[in-house]
């Protein structure tokens, strides 16, 4: 089977987020870049269904030329090739994202089984372009799953829905969105690394439709930053520390 | 409401490896009422400490670097956080191995025993998962360790705090520095100031950006170190503690695999150079991971993963090891490579303590804690005082371009005289021009380009033949040329003409100006206006600070010559011991004057050409100087002599070094005049007279007895280290410098090979000499003495070898070479009476 997966570059998060001049924007300058954990899911997904069924995998991003770090990272994983929309930096929004997909999956030459997106991106968020993609492909979607199995031609998602599991069969060729958990993401080992930079990347430079969502400005919430709490120290502090153990279900 | 003490003795701004380090010895000193403040929380504060790989191998070409590293060790196995684990030095290449046999020398005259080159089998045996089959052989050093960095910083910090001499406060930020007449007066902070007459700032690569606070620099730079973590590694799945097999360098790729628990390190200093600017390191809120960890940027290191695949395609090969974590780690570069210590020239009572890595964290805290309470250190600290740097030096653009060519040589094969290849031509002397139309040969010092020797010259090569000393082997020729050799045998012919104008220069004026050299000079420094002195400048303790000569110019005006490289510290040794009342001051007139040297049997038949002055033996003596007329110039000359010969320096204000030049080298045609390059003047010349260096021969480490410097008397008046001198004298002597001649320069090879300095002196049969202090000898200098057609070398040595004629060995690059002792203390083995200088 063929499975594409689509990622998105976003900005490596866990400190407090600076804005640029114009507030527009997250200042990056000091930041690196990663994609959302749901997107290293996917592609985790992309990889083991074809280390089980056979076939190949495609990575796609659509951002600036540096995303190629995270197309090759995924290569590093074991997807097999890589294409790479060039964009000037702007940001695309959804509906304008999931048009370049679709032309991109038509020039592609290929007819992927299955194209595998993260529910959301780690900064917009939008939650649409998979099911867009979808929608212009007139192909079934499932979204939010956090399994993914293929069997005869029928792609198998799970995903909770409070306390029970909801599944689904929908026949191939078909599109998801997978989330957190779906899969434990590998860690790519050095062989996989100088595979990776061999590995075919093809570009392309779309051209970004005229925005109908336009970003006005973005806020940095109020938040309580970085905090040590100290519990306590040397035996005294043993009975707060059991407490947070309890709380957070390790006891 | 304040979260600090209103006033401290001394704050330590920082609570990295050398922070903590300094707080210890500090208190362990005596000091109490000391702050220290870190703008992160603890253990960990997030600079680079937090993120080393913490592995130590303890041999380094540099003294002053291997005894700091010596002691740190020694600190880090006391406090118990010292793992030893062994270290191997792989190399790749022929040329590796000869540079890991300098480095077995090199362990031999800093005196860590037990290193060995072993082959590839025996690498294999220590270290199963390497493919032997890549590599040539290896350095073993078993005393290569990994430590507790942080641990040891708490045990530091808890020691102070024990002593009652240390109040810790952490997530506080520094936000000031006051500076009042010059001297540090208070530490701003988010939590209130605190007044305090001693600042330290030992906050690794944020120090630039504090030290700006009080109007001070630190010229380092925050620059990537690429490392990552891969693992579970099979092999070292049972592993019961953070590592149990040697660490590799891979010498020839400039990275390091070792062992983390059940992990395996690999860094690199191979990548590009990737610098940043202290401002634009994060805070502790912006940074994911930790200020100083920035994140990885694999396609630096595609290369590197290769290269780690040949050397270990066990681990590094298999597909079930994965990479965990991967950052670009942030340490302190510095433009010279060394470490950034002492008192800022800039603010009293603002220490700087930085760009210290982990394996010589203690050791520097001890030593600069020692300078901070005793005005020295034990271990000399010269080439890591931070008044080393010239004001070019601080410049952002030469402390970016030196750091990035540096940094792809902390594992390389760095000779002795390599030049840098950024950043020249910064200060040309009046003569430059001349000299590049001779074909000078410029090396580099402190920014000055000198000309080291003269393509002009290369026609002498003929007529000296095998006086020339020529050299075959590739590694003593690099950055040397016969024509030196030619050059000198030529100076002592006829005469030659030496540009010195890489001298610092700066003079003592004022009514308090004798009191202030005569506190400094070891000579006697009150003699008649005109007179030249060549004197000793010594630490407390009776070692060398510096060897310089002083012009007494007038009453009250007293001229202080000295070398380039050191002059900057000279000058503030000498400012710090200006008289308390203001009466004297100092004018640095480096860039005032520049000085030709003429010397050679010919120089007064020249000098006598050009000036009505009387030149004559008696009408100008040895050791005085005055102004003459020089043609249409008005020269201070000064006889003295650095080479060994009859001459003069002659010193003009800068602009008119050009004409003083032609002047001089037109009158000197007739009489064989020829430019002499700085491979005469420090080396071939001083050597064969026995002159001492400082940096070389001279050192906190030796005092004046040792080197041979006593004058019968010893002045009436005070000045700094009389009592150690005075002590010194009258103690048994321990060691003496003395000069020795290579006797047979044959290797197995049958190629003649020629040492250059820092090389073990050895007993004859093969075994380290030591002095009663435990001072290893080794070849303080090393060089062609033309005229004695012999290579010598100087050497500190105890009684029993110092006497003429004893047969002792040299070690150089893995063979052994004898040498005897050709000359005892002072007295010179060329001219020993000093007929051609008092002609």
């Amino acid at each position: 089977m063929e499975i594409l997966v689509c990622i998105k570059r976003v900005p490596l998060s866990g400190a407090k987020f600076s804005l640029t001049a114009d507030g527009r924007d997250i200042d990056t300058s000091r930041l690196g870049f990663t994609v959302s954990p749901h997107e290293e899911c996917a592609v985790e997904v992309a990889v083991r269904l074809v280390e089980q069924h056979g076939g190949s995998t495609t990575v796609l991003s659509l951002g600036v030329e540096d995303a190629e770090e995270q197309i090759r990272d995924a290569l590093a994983v074991g997807i097999d090739e890589g294409i790479l929309l060039v964009t000037d930096g702007e940001e695309w929004d959804a509906q304008a994202t999931a048009g370049a997909i679709v032309d991109a999956i038509a020039e592609s030459g290929k007819s992927f089984d299955l194209i595998l997106f993260g529910n959301e991106s780690a900064d917009a968020s939008g939650n649409q372009v998979g099911i867009r993609v979808a929608h212009a492909l007139s192909r079934p979607t499932l979204s939010g799953l956090k399994g993914v199995q293929v069997s005869d031609g029928v792609l198998v998602g799970e995903r909770p829905a409070g306390s029970v599991r909801e599944v689904f069969e929908v026949s191939l060729p078909a599109v998801a969105t997978v989330k957190d958990g779906a899969a434990i993401p590998r860690y790519p080992s050095v062989p996989g690394r100088i595979r990776a930079k061999k590995k075919p990347v093809h570009r392309s430079t779309p051209t970004r439709p005229l925005s109908l969502l336009a970003k006005q400005s973005v806020s940095v919430p109020e938040s309580v930053g970085k905090q040590t709490k100290i519990l306590g120290s040397g035996p005294e502090g043993i009975s707060a520390l059991v407490d947070v153990f309890r709380s957070i279900g390790v006891i | 409401m304040s979260n600090v003490p209103a006033s401290a003795k001394c704050v330590v701004i920082g609570a990295g490896i050398v922070g903590n380090s300094v707080v210890y010895h500090l208190a362990r000193l005596g000091w109490t009422d000391i702050v220290q403040l870190d703008k992160g929380s603890l253990p960990n504060p997030g600079g680079s400490t937090g993120h080393a790989s913490n592995f130590i191998f303890p041999v380094d070409h540099t003294k002053e670097m291997a005894q700091l590293t010596y002691d740190s060790v020694k600190q880090y196995r006391e406090m118990g956080v010292f793992t030893e684990c062994g270290g191997i030095e792989v190399a790749r290449t022929p040329e590796r191995m000869q540079e890991l046999a300098r480095r077995v020398s090199s362990a031999k005259s800093w005196g860590i025993d037990g290193t060995s080159i072993i082959t590839p089998a025996q690498i294999k045996e220590l270290v199963p998962y390497i493919d032997e089959t890549v590599i040539l052989g290896g350095f073993y050093t078993p005393g290569v360790g990994v430590v507790d960095s942080l641990r040891a910083g708490t045990i530091m910090r808890e020691r102070a705090q024990e002593m009652g001499a240390l109040t810790v406060c952490a997530g506080i930020e520094v936000i000031g520095l006051d500076v009042e007449a010059g001297r540090i007066t208070r530490v701003r902070t988010t939590q209130g100031d605190i007044e305090a007459g001693t600042v330290v700032i030992a906050c690794g690569l944020w120090s630039p950006k504090l030290a700006k606070m009080a109007g001070a620099e630190i010229p380092l730079t925050p620059a990537v170190h690429q490392m990552k973590d891969i693992g579970p590694v099979p092999r070292f799945k049972d592993a019961k503690g953070d590592i149990e097999y040697p660490i590799i360098r891979d010498m020839d790729t400039n990275m390091y695999e070792r062992q983390h628990g059940t992990g395996l390190e690999v860094g690199s200093y191979a990548h590009r150079p990737i610098l940043h600017d202290p401002e634009e390191v994060p805070s502790v809120e912006e940074a994911p991971l930790s200020p100083t960890e920035f994140p990885f940027t694999q396609k630096d290191f595609d290369l590197q993963d290769e290269h780690s695949l040949e050397l270990m395609p066990e681990i590094i090969g298999d597909e079930s090891v994965g990479q965990k974590y991967a950052i670009n780690g942030l340490l302190s570069l510095t433009p010279d490579g060394m470490p950034i210590l002492g008192e800022t020239p800039e603010v009293k009572g603002l220490w700087s303590v930085a760009a210290v890595w982990i394996k010589e964290g203690p050791g520097t805290g001890r030593a600069v804690a020692e300078w901070m309470t005793h005005g020295e250190s034990e271990i000399d600290l010269h080439s890591s005082d931070i008044a080393r740097f010239h004001d070019h030096h601080k410049s952002r653009k030469h402390v970016k371009d030196r750091s990035a060519e540096g940094f792809n040589k902390t594992y390389g094969i760095v000779h002795p005289a390599e030049q840098w290849n950024s950043n020249r031509n910064v200060r040309l002397s009046p003569y430059f021009e001349r000299e590049k139309s001779l074909g000078a040969v410029f090396f580099e010092t402190v920014g000055w380009e000198r000309p080291f020797w003269y393509e002009s010259n290369a026609h002498l090569l003929e007529k000296y033949g095998e006086a020339v000393m020529p050299r075959t082997a590739e590694w003593e020729s690099r950055w040397w040329n016969p024509i030196i050799n030619a050059e000198h045998l030529a100076m002592r012919e006829t005469a030659g003409l030496v540009d010195l104008t890489a001298f610092a220069l700066f003079d003592v004026i004022g009514p308090g100006a004798l009191e202030a050299v005569q506190r400094v000079a070891v000579r006697q420094m009150d003699v008649a206006v005109g007179r030249v002195v060549y004197t000793p400048v010594l630490a407390n303790g009776g070692g060398f600070k510096s060897d310089l000569t002083i012009m007494r110019l007038g009453h009250d005006q007293f001229r202080v010559v000295t070398g380039g490289a050191h002059g900057m510290a000279d000058k503030k040794w000498f400012r710090d011991r200006l008289p308390a009342d203001g009466t004297a001051q100092i004018v640095d007139l480096t860039s005032k004057y520049t000085t030709l040297g003429i010397w050679g049997p010919n120089a007064r038949k020249i000098l006598s050409a050009v000036t009505s002055a009387d030149v004559s033996h008696d009408g100008f003596a040895f050791g005085t100087c005055r102004t003459i007329e020089v043609d249409s110039l008005r020269v201070l000359a000064s006889r003295i002599s650095y080479v060994g010969d009859l001459g003069w320096e002659l010193y003009v204000p800068i602009e008119q070094g050009a004409k003083l030049w032609d002047v001089i080298s037109e009158a000197g045609s007739p009489h064989g005049l020829l430019p002499v390059g700085i491979g005469v003047y420090g080396t071939t010349g001083r050597l064969e007279k026995s002159y001492r260096a400082f940096g070389n021969e001279l050192e906190t480490d030796y005092n004046a007895v040792e080197a041979g410097m006593t004058t019968a008397k010893v002045k009436a008046a005070d000045f700094v280290g009389k009592e150690a001198h005075l002590r010194q004298r009258d103690e048994v002597q321990i060691t003496t410098l003395c000069s020795l001649t290579v006797d047979d320069h044959a290797s197995k090879s049958g190629q003649k090979r020629y040492m250059l300095g820092r090389e073990p002196i050895l007993t004859k049969a093969g075994g380290p000499i030591e002095d009663a202090k435990g001072r290893r000898s080794y070849a303080t200098s090393a060089g062609s003495a033309p005229s004695l057609g012999k290579h010598v070398l100087m050497s500190y040595l105890p009684p029993e070898y110092a006497t003429v004629g004893t047969e002792l060995l040299v070690e150089f690059l893995g063979e052994q070479y004898p040498v005897t002792v050709a000359g005892v203390g002072a007295k010179p083995l060329f001219d020993p009476e000093n007929l051609r200088i008092m002609s």
